[in-house]
């Protein structure tokens, strides 16, 4: 072994369209496909105010995120962030929510796609989806394996060429005159707008989630980005412009084509608006578009999962084995390797109702998570104790908006999937009794706390 | 066409899936644990974000 590095770490050598390339990445097949389903839970309508609430939500949670990754810019994100403030035992569960989510939306992915293809070859064709699911997980992980920068540079460009069908879908129907080509008015009417009334709009608050699901994955590159307290903030708030933006011109261009029953039916909302319009061109723009939003948000799945995984392993969480960097690629490749056979695992066994799902449960536990940790980060850390790549403003507001938006959701889970919701709280209750009383023995506990902070306030 | 496609995706699936089994062998089997578990969180900010409020 004679002359080999003695020491590895993550590349750093991403820039804030790899952020941005990440979060909208994960996100944007969430425009494609689940937020219609919101329509189903209370109507057009309901879908409309669960885009702009959830979107408070999101927004809330795009603002925290920046202003405490810019400050704790370490793989693993929010774990990071958590190990720190708050402590081990929500730290260990945090970065669980956070492989959760991400694999179970890979996963969602996988089967989104694969389902497509066979959609598209039509019944006669006789083929299932799995060859489809292999090898779109095979080449992400592949990717994810070869390195860092070739990975996001290609989220970056299927992710812009993504959000560019639904612009171009936007401006191809017209949205400047009602009547030609959308029909808003004939599709949701005072008598349909809210079908099961407020009752509808608390329930479509599970699939609204859809439309922003994942822009907190951001902060998994914080170790692998040139300078984070600038490029995570601005990637961040970037992303969450854009997904407003496409969550807002995509409820209008699919409410005002398809009927609220059909909607909150339907797998691909904007292929069948594109089918609507007759136009051949746009039929295979979307079809494309939905496919490379699949695979955008797949490929940053890897990435986070992974990240948070690594991280683990590199606290002695979990066995250090997993906190192996690659030499060549300097990449977490056992820890892709080993959520591989994992996601696939889910992909053929699980429908995409249940993967999403169980996403979207572990996605809300982090987010309620993120509303207690920035009171604290705040109290313990003071403005002008620490320095911050980015304050976010008006607080204790958004954190507390927060907090109450995610006990709603827990509401709107609890609605349509209550025995979920309460497998997986009996779950993490049971890992974390594993952690306390069994594998915290094995963690470095000085070792763990890496960042050159001031002792906090009060301590 | 459907079911040449399906066979090629599982084939290159799994082609791709026997290349990083075989790249990680040869990666632990070439280069010692300590060094490839060498990381460590934070060490980029101990020497790069040192700064002064």
């Amino acid at each position: 072994m004679s002359g080999e590095k003695s020491h590895l770490a993550l590349l750093r050598i991403l820039g804030p369209i790899h952020v941005w390339a990440l979060g909208v990445g994960i996100v944007l097949v969430g425009e494609f496909t689940g937020w219609n389903f919101s329509a189903d839970k209370g109507g057009a309508l309901a879908a409309l105010i669960a885009c702009w609430i959830i979107g408070l939500l999101y927004t809330a949670v795009a603002m925290i995120d920046s202003e405490v990754t810019s400050t704790v810019a370490a793989a693993g994100g929010q774990y990071a962030q958590a190990k720190h403030i708050v402590g081990p035992l929500m730290a260990f569960n945090v970065a669980l929510y956070l492989v959760f989510a991400y694999t179970m939306l890979e996963v969602s992915n996988a089967i989104l796609v694969g389902d497509l293809m066979v959609a598209t070859a039509g019944p006669d064709a006789g083929i299932e989806r799995h060859g489809f699911v292999v090898l779109m997980i095979a080449v992400l992980c592949f990717l994810n394996y070869r390195g860092v920068l070739v990975t996001l540079n290609i989220n970056f460009v299927i992710t812009a060429l993504a959000f560019l069908s639904i612009i171009i879908l936007f401006f191809s129907v017209q949205p400047w005159s009602q009547g030609t080509v959308l029909q808003l008015g004939k599709m949701v009417t005072p008598e349909n707008a809210l079908p099961y009334g407020w009752l509808g709009v608390l329930a479509s608050f599970q699939f609204g989630i859809w439309y922003y699901l994942g822009i907190e994955g951001t902060t998994q590159a914080a170790e692998e980005v040139r300078s984070p307290a600038r490029s995570l903030p601005f990637g961040t708030m970037t992303g969450m412009i854009t997904l407003l933006i496409g969550a807002t011109i995509t409820w209008y261009v699919c409410a005002s084509m398809l009927p609220w029953e059909y909607l909150g039916f339907t797998f691909f909302p904007l292929y069948d608006a594109a089918k609507m319009t007759g136009s051949a061109s746009l039929e295979f723009l979307l079809f494309w578009g939905t496919v490379l939003a699949g695979v955008a948000s797949a490929n940053g799945c890897i990435n986070d999962a992974s990240r948070a995984w690594f991280s683990l392993g590199r606290d002695r969480y979990l066995p250090a084995w997993f906190s192996a960097v690659h030499p060549t690629y300097r990449t977490p490749y056992r820890s892709i390797l080993f959520l591989l056979p994992i996601a696939l695992a889910f992909a053929f066994i699980s429908d995409l109702n249940q993967a999403i799902t169980f996403s979207i449960l572990s996605g809300v536990l982090q987010y309620t998570f993120m509303s207690i940790n920035v009171m604290m980060f705040r109290k313990k850390w003071p403005l002008g104790s620490i320095r911050r790549g980015y304050v976010h403003p008006f607080h204790p507001l958004p954190a507390l908006i927060l907090l109450v938006l995610c006990i709603i959701t827990y509401g709107a889970v609890f609605l349509g999937y209550g025995s979920q919701l309460i497998a997986m709280v009996a779950f993490y209750l049971v890992v974390s009794l594993w952690f306390h009383f069994y594998r915290y023995r094995y963690v470095q506990r000085g070792a763990q706390f890496s960042m050159p902070w001031p002792r906090p306030s009060g301590y | 066409m459907w079911h040449m496609l399906s066979n090629a995706a599982w084939v290159i699936g799994a082609a791709l899936i026997l290349w990083m089994l075989w790249d990680w062998w040869k990666t632990d089997t070439t280069h010692s644990e300590d060094m490839l578990t060498s990381s460590r969180e934070g060490e980029i900010e101990a020497v790069s974000e040192k700064h002064k409020i």
